[in-house]
């Protein structure tokens, strides 16, 4: 690990402050994947801002929603009685992602601005466009079962690495930021971006912006809803396709119809035309295929992952049957229903 | 390839930090940087008894157990928060004390394998054992024991948030805990055991 010179900040203007002109400076939470790359040497701040203290770590009513602060652990928002009951899509992805511990430890800010686990941004001794803009891309042509098969480019085809995020794409939420410049709502759907020719930026925050909240909206989409992860293991694995699903239906005819992919793109994978032939349809199995067809219609998988098009072809008719049922994915039996 | 450079991590930090003395006490400051080469003042509550420490920001938690303290219960198997052998409670909670710089958690409370027993009610059990403890001497749930302090802290913290009650939830939340030996069965047994036992919920006691 190198050596940094630490900052605690006792106030948000503290933090965004101690930001400035700090060369290499990045704001440390949970931690858990931030010391981990710092180990490896694949991120070397030159400063840590310690904002664990700020008081960002309460959920609360808000616009008929949630505000969820940017300190609030995955654990205990996974287990927050609201949570659970309004919003129980977003408490199943979070509690698919990680472990106990980790959960424990991890914050919601740093869920959102965690980092790819290509295999070649962690190792310093490959080229990475990521980690090192304009080095190349050793993945490419490389070992890419883990990899994009949307939204991918030349310069990078690394996946966005969370369960939660993923969820919270589906949902719609909005995230809260301020920063050198002042405070400013991102749509969680501009909130992550696609590689293009700059990979090294994993999502839209300007230099020196800081998480503060992350705000669930008031729409009711725990009836229908499921989040399915396929991966290597059956717990404590990253996905290679998972998929958030909600619903909401008017008898047998789908009203609304949120569909997100994680493990398959640089960001959570939303599809709003594949959602829009969702729309005023029977929700069947024959509909739900017509989306899923629609979806990876635009898949283009690297030379060792053309597994996942139809991984994830079937992962949205089954999840999509799964929330139209109302028999979400259990946690803890695997079984595919 | 990873997993290999995990496993043979180097288990001593080159900047042993022995002895802790308090030389060059530096106090944080809230806003205030602390230069890269200097060591600061926390303060700690490690199995019951009040420290005050110094050490330099990037130390883990996990380095500051293992190599200033000497409370080497606490194993280091990855050091990249994979394999669970490094769990503790801070403030009751269980995490992976390898991702935990030591400075980020001053004031907090901590306990380890060495304190468990500590935390039931009443002082020890039999033996002078945590009645996880117990449990898993009893159920054989363990072989080389490496990851069996990582496994106590979390089973007993996992315990403590109260969620899993069956033995696929326990398995389940007990995922962060890898055991090469392969003893999962056992360790399992074990947990439900204590779980089964009559008002043990109260017993296992959090760090505070």
């Amino acid at each position: 690990m190198n050596r940094f010179d630490y900052v605690r900040a006792g106030t948000v203007a503290e933090a965004v402050q101690a930001f400035a002109g700090a060369p290499g400076a990045q704001f440390i939470a949970g931690g858990t994947n931030l010391v981990d790359l710092m180990k490896y040497d694949v991120t070397r701040p030159g400063r840590l801002i310690d904002i664990t203290r700020l008081p960002l770590g309460d959920i609360a009513e808000h616009d008929g929603g949630l505000r969820v602060g940017a300190l609030v652990t995955n654990a205990n928002l996974a287990y927050d009685a609201r949570v659970r009951s309004r919003y129980p899509l977003l408490a199943d992805a979070i509690l698919a992602g990680a472990s106990g511990q980790l959960r424990n430890a991890a914050t919601t800010g740093g869920n959102l601005n965690q980092r790819t686990r290509c295999y070649y941004f962690y190792d310093t001794a490959t080229p990475c466009n990521k980690r090192e803009p304009g080095s190349g891309c050793a993945a490419i042509g490389g070992v890419t079962r883990i990899h994009a098969i949307f939204g991918a480019s030349e310069s990078c085809i690394a996946t966005h690495p969370s369960d939660m995020c993923v969820a919270l794409a589906a949902l719609e939420a909005v995230v809260q930021v301020t920063g050198p410049e002042g405070d400013r709502s991102i749509a969680f759907a501009d909130f992550h971006r696609l590689p293009g020719d700059d990979p090294a930026k994993d999502n839209t925050l300007k230099p020196g912006e800081i998480v503060l909240s992350v705000d669930l909206p008031a729409a009711d989409l725990s009836k229908n809803y499921t989040y399915l992860k396929l991966r290597d293991r059956l717990s404590y694995a990253f996905a290679l396709v998972s998929v958030a699903a909600a619903l909401e239906l008017d008898g047998d005819t789908v009203k609304i119809a949120r569909l997100a992919l994680g493990g398959v793109a640089h960001k959570p994978w939303r599809n709003r035309q594949a959602e829009a032939l969702l729309v005023g349809k029977p929700a069947t199995r024959e509909t739900f295929q017509a989306a899923a067809d629609f979806v990876v219609a635009e898949a283009r998988p690297q030379s060792e992952n053309a597994f996942k098009v139809e991984l994830a072809r079937r992962a949205i008719v089954r999840g999509l049957s799964q929330a139209a049922a109302g028999t979400p994915q259990s946690l803890t039996d695997k079984r595919i229903q | 390839m990873h997993a290999l450079r995990a496993v043979f991590a180097p288990t001593c930090s080159p900047f042993r930090e022995k002895p802790f003395l308090l030389e060059r006490l530096m106090l944080i400051e809230s806003g205030s940087p602390v230069a890269a080469d200097t060591r600061v003042g926390i303060s700690l509550t490690i199995n019951g008894q009040h420290r005050e420490l110094q050490v330099a920001p990037w130390t883990t938690l996990l380095d500051l157990l293992r190599e200033t303290l000497d409370l080497t219960g606490t194993k280091k198997g990855c050091d990249h928060g994979q394999c669970g052998a490094c769990t503790v409670l801070v403030d009751g909670v269980r995490v992976n004390s390898c991702l935990a710089l030591a400075v980020m958690k001053d004031g907090a409370e901590v306990t380890t394998v060495e304190g468990l027993a500590g935390l039931s009610n009443g002082g020890a059990g039999s033996n002078g054992l945590h009645p996880m403890q117990a449990a898993f001497v009893e159920h054989d749930a363990f072989q080389c024991g490496y990851c069996t302090p990582g496994q106590l802290c979390s089973s007993v913290g996992m315990m403590n948030e109260g969620h899993a009650h069956s033995r696929d939830e326990i398995r389940e939340a007990m995922s962060g805990n890898i055991c090469r030996c392969g003893a999962y069965t056992n360790i399992v047994d074990a947990i439900e055991d204590v779980m089964a036992q009559d008002g043990a919920a109260q017993d296992l006691g959090a760090a505070r």
